[in-house]
């Protein structure tokens, strides 16, 4: 039997008297694409800050493909075939679309010194520009990041995240702010992706249409804790993630 | 003509105009050029730290100071020029490490107050020690370098010499940039926490950013004693770091040729306004400060602003190019 793509077990965090992460332990399995959602302060974040590395967990631990990285350090996590999106646009600005997706390739080739006198472009301009087809972005190419719009900035923020081959990616709120159309063209995206490549994706979402039609299973947190889990559909009628989200 | 073109002839335009500028003038004027190639190695080296990487440092005299004086000692011990300068920069690479270090952990401000103490600290050990460095007195007579058949004892030949070699640490320093290190260097300048989630080992980068910024100026220091021919530690005190950090500023930060134009206007300027007699220093930090509030991105910027203001070229960003032509 293969090991999970992502295994979460017994993670806690706290920050003073707030109990921000309470025990939470899943499995996400390869392939997968896992939504995890809850309320406005349900631990999302601090959750996927801890799974990430950006946070040290008070207890508890990350299994990738059945290695431990509880610990571990983001750009370690990157070699291990971890990607991440942010909630935040999080693209280098002053650098042209092409440069930012081929940084997010280049450590991943060669060696310190392989990089440094080896070609300038590490030899990933044609990987690049494939990933920056992939997501449509072709006409822009050579513009600075800095000067896409925000939706545009977000497809290239998917794109950099992919660009390593990732097996598991985790993306925070990636349709946090992005208009319709663009939306429509991201999920299609990621689904054709993970369908092309089997890659396992961990969304949070606050769009609920969004995750529901893109996620096969979701989990939904709430003060931290895991309150339920299961498909769409269950999700939909489950009573208890109603009341967590209207207060009730 | 082709911008790709264009770049190549205008950079042999400089080089030839570098060759020539010396050329029938007094020894002092040669000084002044050759203090000039100095700086821009030391504010080059600067211009890969703060310009390129982002990390700021009050520190580049003291690496400058560093190369210095281990060149001085050694030629004065007999060594040749081509053996001491390297084991300065080697020095500097090495102490830029582990200067590198407290970035790990503090920034901006407080790096900045970091890189401060360690300026102080090496100025203190240079004039306490003055068993190795000669205390206040510092050191004097460093032989210039002779290569037999070129002998670099009068200004002219130490000029082109300092020119040759400002020329390999530019080349040198356009390869690192346009290396995949150079990518990494602006990804941390410009968001290190998504740059560590793409792979990047932000903690190396930083340092090996440190590192080679250092060694720069111990190449400079390398000149600086040769040129000279006489060092103290007052040569290397916290206003030479501002200077270079002002040549960097000035010229246009995170610009590859921003700390030659710096450079010039630092060290060139205000010999250019000693006709003023005794207003030439008031004239020259106005023209400083009029230069920052109006071209905070360095003069290497204000051909860009110009050609955008009077020769505008409407470009559309990709996507928008269909509505850009219906104007």
């Amino acid at each position: 039997m293969t090991a999970p793509a992502l295994s979460v077990r017994n993670i806690s965090k706290t920050f003073g008297t707030i109990r921000a992460v309470n025990d939470v332990s899943f499995d996400v399995r390869t392939g997968e694409i896992l939504g995890l959602i809850g309320p406005n302060g349900s631990g999302k974040s601090t959750l996927f800050n801890c799974i990430l590395g950006q946070l040290p967990p008070d207890g508890g631990a990350v299994h990738v493909a059945g290695q431990q990285v509880s610990g571990s350090r983001a750009c370690d996590l990157s070699k291990l075939g971890v990607g991440r999106t942010f909630q935040q646009l999080s693209v280098f600005p002053q650098m042209s679309v092409l440069d930012n997706v081929i940084l997010a390739g280049q450590e991943h080739h060669g060696s310190m010194l392989s990089r440094l006198f080896g070609k300038p472009d590490a030899g990933l301009t044609a990987d690049a520009e494939k990933m920056i087809s992939f997501f449509r972005l072709e006409h822009l190419r050579d513009e600075l990041a800095g000067s896409l719009s925000y939706g545009q900035q977000k497809l290239l923020d998917a794109a950099m995240a992919f660009m390593a081959g990732p097996g598991l990616v985790l993306l925070d709120e990636p349709a946090g702010g992005v208009n319709l159309t663009m939306l429509a063209h991201l999920k299609e995206r990621l689904q054709t992706y993970n369908a092309e490549h089997g890659t396992t994706f961990v969304v949070i979402e606050h769009n609920m249409e969004f995750v529901m039609s893109l996620c096969s299973r979701i989990i939904v947190l709430a003060e931290g804790a895991i309150i339920a889990e299961g498909t769409p559909d269950e999700i939909r009628s489950n009573q208890q993630v109603i009341d967590a989200y209207l207060g009730g | 003509m082709t911008r790709l073109n264009k770049r190549p002839a205008l950079l042999l335009f400089l080089l030839v105009l570098a060759i020539l500028a010396p050329l029938g003038h007094g020894n002092y004027i040669i000084y002044v050029l050759t203090s000039w190639l100095i700086f821009s190695i030391a504010a080059m080296g600067l211009n890969l730290t703060l310009g390129y990487a982002g990390q700021i440092s009050l520190a580049q005299a003291s690496f400058m100071a560093i190369g210095a004086y281990t060149t001085a000692i050694m030629t004065l011990a007999g060594w040749h020029w081509l053996i001491a300068a390297p084991v300065g920069m080697v020095l500097c690479f090495l102490v830029g490490l582990v200067l590198g270090y407290p970035a790990l952990r503090v920034k901006g401000h407080f790096l900045a107050f970091v890189t401060l103490a360690f300026n102080t600290l090496v100025f203190l050990v240079l004039r306490n020690e003055d068993w190795l460095t000669g205390g206040s007195y510092g050191l004097s007579s460093m032989p210039r370098p002779d290569f037999y058949l070129f002998k670099t004892l009068k200004q002219l030949p130490f000029y082109y010499f300092t020119l040759a070699v400002t020329v390999v640490a530019a080349l040198v320093l356009w390869g690192i940039v346009r290396s995949p290190w150079g990518r990494a260097f602006k990804a941390l300048r410009e968001n290190p926490v998504r740059a560590e989630s793409l792979g990047v080992d932000t903690r190396r980068i930083t340092l090996l950013a440190f590192a080679i910024g250092s060694a720069y100026a111990g190449l400079a220091g390398a000149l600086v004693s040769p040129l000279v021919q006489y060092i103290d530690p007052g040569s290397f005190g916290l206003s030479q770091s501002l200077r270079i950090l002002l040549m960097v500023v000035v010229g246009g930060s995170g610009f590859f040729f921003g700390p030659f134009v710096g450079a010039a206007v630092v060290i060139l300027l205000p010999e250019m306004l000693r006709f003023t007699a005794g207003y030439y220093l008031i004239i020259y930090s106005a023209l400083v400060i009029v230069m920052l509030a109006y071209v905070p991105n360095g003069l290497i910027g204000i051909g860009t602003r110009l050609r955008e203001r009077f020769w505008p070229q409407h470009r559309a960003r990709g996507d928008l190019a269909k509505g850009a032509q219906l104007k």
